[in-house]
């Protein structure tokens, strides 16, 4: 991730914190670089995988929507010291829209770093109190016999919506349905959409 | 221990603010304080944010999935459409009927 050098003080504050946490044998200089490196790997990617094999795999749809957790450590990423993961399923008659009002609570493990939108004020507060204006803004559409759920990320568990399969998609690869999507789909500010990857 | 609320039950937040009488590290958002939900699940047992964040002991406390419905909260939005938040046992009172 490209991002600004830590200030000097930054650093040696986090030369004292890393030094007395292993020192109180706290964690291991190899688990701090594991973390780090599990963390910047992490990116929608995981997630749109899951998703394209759930689309496919009706057995695998069912573990995923049972246990996101378990169904993450199939595709053999760890949520050991992570929050566990659930999923969403949309339908026709049910959309579901990822928010955290109160921070930034993301499905890191399996979408990478939040975006700059996910985490802005503007997002936060409105995607509550008008959910609908909000996904008209993004060019996303809701009809108004489905209902929108807005999934408040409060807690201890972090949340990816599993989306309707786009018709015309019947019969495509795993590798093709997960060209469709990406972090905005994956937590239902978009709808996967053919032309999308028909474009790539 | 077990969920003392089933999925289905009708509960009511507390309309509580205990940020002013100490530090805590609330994850209820207040707008759905005082407010009417259905349990559509319970998540399982966490350590209490509220303390866990200042490192006092955290007792672990049964999380739910709330549903509340959207135009009573925010007196707008379209009727059908709905919150779900994550919210701990102790912030929830069973209402009768």
């Amino acid at each position: 991730m490209a991002a600004r050098e830590p200030s000097a003080a930054h650093v040696a504050l986090l030369e004292k914190l890393i030094g007395a946490l292993t020192s109180k044998g706290i964690l291991t200089e190899a688990e701090i670089a594991a973390k780090k490196s599990a963390t910047e790997k992490a990116s929608p990617e995981t997630g749109a995988r899951m998703v394209a094999r759930a689309w496919t795999n009706p057995e695998f749809r069912a573990r995923l929507l049972a246990d996101g957790t378990a169904a993450a450590e199939e595709f053999g990423i760890s949520l050991a010291g992570n929050p566990p993961l659930g999923v969403l399923e949309d339908t026709p008659a049910l959309h579901h829209l990822v928010v955290c009002t109160l921070c930034s609570c993301y499905p890191r493990v399996v979408l990478g770093f939040p975006p700059h939108w996910y985490k802005s004020t503007a997002y936060r507060a409105r995607a509550v109190r008008d959910p609908r204006g909000v996904l008209a803004e993004w060019g996303t559409m809701i009809p108004a016999g489905t209902q929108i759920r807005v999934v408040d990320s409060t807690a201890d568990y972090r949340w990816m919506v599993l989306p309707l399969q786009p018709e015309g998609t019947e019969g495509w690869g795993e590798d093709q349905l997960a060209a469709l999507l990406g972090a905005e789909e994956l937590v239902g500010v978009a709808l996967p959409k053919v032309a999308k990857a028909q474009a790539a | 221990m077990s969920p003392q609320f089933a999925a289905g039950a009708r509960v009511q937040v507390k309309n509580n603010r205990p940020e002013t009488v100490m530090r805590l590290h609330l994850r209820t958002p207040h707008y759905v304080r005082g407010r009417q939900g259905i349990v559509l699940r319970a998540l399982g047992r966490f350590p209490n944010p509220e303390d866990l964040a200042f490192n006092r002991p955290a007792p672990e406390k049964m999380l739910y999935h709330v549903l509340f419905e959207q135009q009573p909260v925010w007196n707008e939005g379209e009727a059908g459409d709905t919150l779900l938040v994550e919210l701990f046992e102790h912030w929830l009172e069973p209402v009768e009927g």
